[in-house]
């Protein structure tokens, strides 16, 4: 019996269910390989941790074919839903798997979404736009019993509007509750906490409540007791967390979670406390929390320090770690960067970005160079009047402003860079750009450029831009 | 006791009366005549400063290079609190300002911007705490000065595209600037000399508005004071509108 076909196999009508020797009839040269469900599981639970480490703390295999993320709360770290799941998609598609992937407000819906809407790319339902959605979906989309999506389907129920206008109670006595379990479950009227699943061999420490708390004040007095203790875990194992997940059990079975990144390995008490601590208000606490569990997801190796003496002076750097971190975990930790110097003919690309707790750079920009304080990216075209061709511009016009030259400095002759591939209009393989640094009659200097060498056609137009404004 | 020497006795009482300046040693610009015009002669660490362009792209650039200056004699690693990418960091380079000190925040809105800066503010031992923003308001300011006070770290509000007519808000910054571009030396040749700005102190606590004009930063961050061209003190009405 087959249990599942690839593409290609699909192509030549073969489908799971059908029995090998008709399946090698119609194609004999198939290859079959042994089912594998165990092997299979523990894919899907590998892939989960994979999911688990790269996007949202809350994760979970489901079986026999999807996983779950619960991304409250991440997806602000990609610029947005859309962006995290393409981002998801792309790399599961890069390692050769083909994927479907939905977004919606309740695990039902985006499992429904996923799998009986087909498409390549990502499918978003709206918040609110669950019941709209779920309606034109087949009942078989309800993770119910085959079984009973086919009896359904011969009573006529073709969509899930048409089950959720029949009457209940017969058909709740016929199919059992699941059913409707199921449909509320979708459509968010009944909870269905998604019950993430854990790396092993991570520091993991769990505190249980004697009372359920609520207030930011409990919470942060339980951080505290959890940082201590993953601390201890920590300090044993000489490792320092690189993040941290904090899962939160709520009385009401919700398993809302946060997650904290630091730059350097930490296992300093009060820094983890802090990190955590600032994150308290994005968490629903419901009815109270029960439990509270906090995992170093990523760890690296971190020796023994010494702690301060009283010798020591108390003149000592700032804590920079510490408010990398905090504003990392505010504000994504790509909008936190230092500049370094890049190889590169073309200014726009003389920047590179690192990030801030990386090491020096060890290339300089040029000293003598004359660069601006401020660039116009991509460069805007500008209408120029020189005097002659090859001298400096004499005026040039400028979102609709005209700006008269009273001195030119010129030209610094850069060309583009061959091995890339095109970008804006001016900056091809090819282009040659003259910069001239200009200054106006107020006394403002500009850095304009013109774009080819007025001789051979493919370095530009002879166009004029304007690509900054000096001190 | 001579009449200078009273006054001066009285600036102090009442810096110490509020509370700010008298704790956190000053970063002089090393030229006299601006020096002596700053109530603690020089840009103090430990406090709020406003600086301003124009609409001006170049302005903004001129007071981008005029921060860069400031900060790149300071000590300490520099936060620089972004609301859209368009700095270039070689030119702080050049102004004597180490790129691997700097870190960039890149918050999005005036808001973020405010909320980075007051967070960086909580550190002591930083260079210096920048943050670009469009519009600031007098409980802002103040609480940036109140955080600045505790760190001692100089803050530096850079209202980014600010109009020169601007009808200014209250703040609780100790100084506030305007840097604009002013033509620079005719060389006679086909090249530029030394840019030049016109360094316009707007507002000091405990001083009077200036304006001077100055010649751009050289590569370790120091400006220069063009003697012939230096103006006295602002006229009355100035200060008012100030």
């Amino acid at each position: 019996m087959i249990a599942a076909v690839d593409g290609a196999a699909r192509r030549l009508g073969i489908l799971p269910g059908m029995t090998v020797t008709r399946a090698r009839s119609l194609a004999p040269e198939i290859e079959v390989v042994d089912a594998d469900p165990d092997g299979d599981l523990e894919g899907l639970r590998r892939l989960a941790l994979w999911a688990g480490r790269l996007y949202s703390p809350v994760v979970a295999p489901d079986p026999p074919d999807g996983i779950w993320m619960d991304i409250t709360g991440c997806a602000h770290l990609f610029e947005g839903e859309v962006p995290l799941l393409k981002d998801i998609m792309r790399r599961i598609a890069g390692s050769g798997m083909a994927c479907q992937g939905a977004i919606a407000d309740t695990a039902g819906c985006a499992h429904a979404v996923a799998r009986f809407v087909p498409s390549r790319r990502p499918n978003i339902v709206e918040a609110g736009q669950t019941r709209k959605a779920m309606s034109i979906l087949p009942v078989a989309a309800l993770r119910i019993e085959p079984g009973v999506a086919d009896e359904l389907r011969r009573m006529g129920f073709e969509r899930i509007e048409q089950l959720i206008a029949a009457p209940r109670a017969p058909l709740a006595k016929r199919f059992g509750r699941q059913l409707y379990k199921r449909l509320d479950q979708a459509m968010g009227q009944i909870p269905e906490p998604i019950d993430p699943i854990f790396p092993i061999d991570m520091p993991r420490v769990r505190r249980g409540l004697l009372e359920p708390v609520g207030t930011a004040d409990a919470i942060a007095q339980v951080i505290g007791d959890l940082s201590a203790d993953i601390a201890a875990v920590m300090t044993k194992s000489g490792i320092g967390a690189r993040r941290l997940d904090l899962h939160f059990e709520r009385v009401d079975g919700h398993r809302p979670a946060v997650r904290v990144g630091t730059a350097k390995p930490t296992r300093d008490v009060r820094h983890m406390t802090k990190l955590l601590s600032q994150k308290i208000e994005t968490v629903d606490p419901g009815l109270g929390i029960e439990a509270m569990s906090l995992v170093a997801s990523l760890v690296q190796p971190m020796g023994a320090t010494q702690i301060g003496t009283t010798l020591q002076s108390d003149r000592r750097g700032p804590d920079l770690p510490s408010i990398v971190d905090t504003l990392a975990n505010r504000f994504g930790a790509r909008a936190l960067y230092r500049a370094i110097p890049r190889e590169s003919a073309m200014p726009e690309r003389e920047v590179g970005v690192t990030p801030a707790m990386s090491a020096p750079a060890t290339i300089a920009w040029a000293d003598d160079l004359p660069r601006p304080a401020r660039t116009i990216e991509p460069p805007e075209r500008v209408d120029v009047m020189a005097a002659l061709p090859d001298s400096p511009p004499a005026m040039f016009v400028w979102r609709g402003r005209r700006y008269r030259i009273t001195q030119a400095d010129g030209p610094e002759r850069l060309h583009g860079e061959w091995w890339r591939e095109a970008g804006h209009e001016a900056d091809t393989p090819l282009a040659v750009r003259d910069y001239f640094q200009v200054e106006t009659e107020k006394g403002g200097r500009y850095w304009l450029f013109r774009l080819g060498d007025g001789e051979n056609p493919a370095t530009g137009p002879m166009r004029w831009f304007i690509h900054g404004a000096f001190a | 006791m001579n009449q200078s020497a009273v006054l001066a006795d009285l600036r102090e009482r009442i810096a110490l009366i509020e509370g700010a300046c008298a704790r956190h040693p000053a970063l002089p610009f090393g030229i006299e005549a601006i020096d002596r015009h700053l109530p603690a002669g020089g840009i103090t660490t430990g406090a709020l400063h406003e600086v301003a362009g124009s609409p001006e792209l170049a302005d903004d650039a001129a007071a981008t290079v005029f921060l860069a200056g400031i900060l790149a004699r300071c000590e300490g690693p520099v936060f620089w609190c972004l609301r859209w990418r368009d700095l270039f960091a070689p030119a702080l380079h050049l102004a004597g300002l180490d790129p691997d000190r700097v870190i960039y925040v890149e918050a999005g809105s005036d808001t973020n911007v405010l909320i980075a800066m007051e967070e960086c503010l909580r550190h002591a031992g930083l260079g210096g705490v920048v943050g670009e923003l469009k519009k600031t308001t007098l409980t802002a300011s103040r609480r940036l000065q109140l955080a600045a006070e505790q760190s001692g770290v100089p803050a530096f509000v850079f209202r980014r595209a600010a109009p020169i007519d601007d009808v200014a808000s209250g703040t609780a910054a100790l100084t506030r600037w305007r840097v604009t571009a002013a033509p620079s030396e005719q060389l006679g040749i086909p090249s530029l000399g030394r840019p030049r700005w016109q360094l316009e102190l707007e507002r000091a606590r405990g001083g009077d508005p200036q304006l001077w004009t100055v010649e751009a930063c050289d590569e370790t961050g120091r400006i220069g004071l063009l003697p012939d061209v230096a103006h006295g003190p602002r006229q009355a009405e100035d200060r008012h509108a100030a």
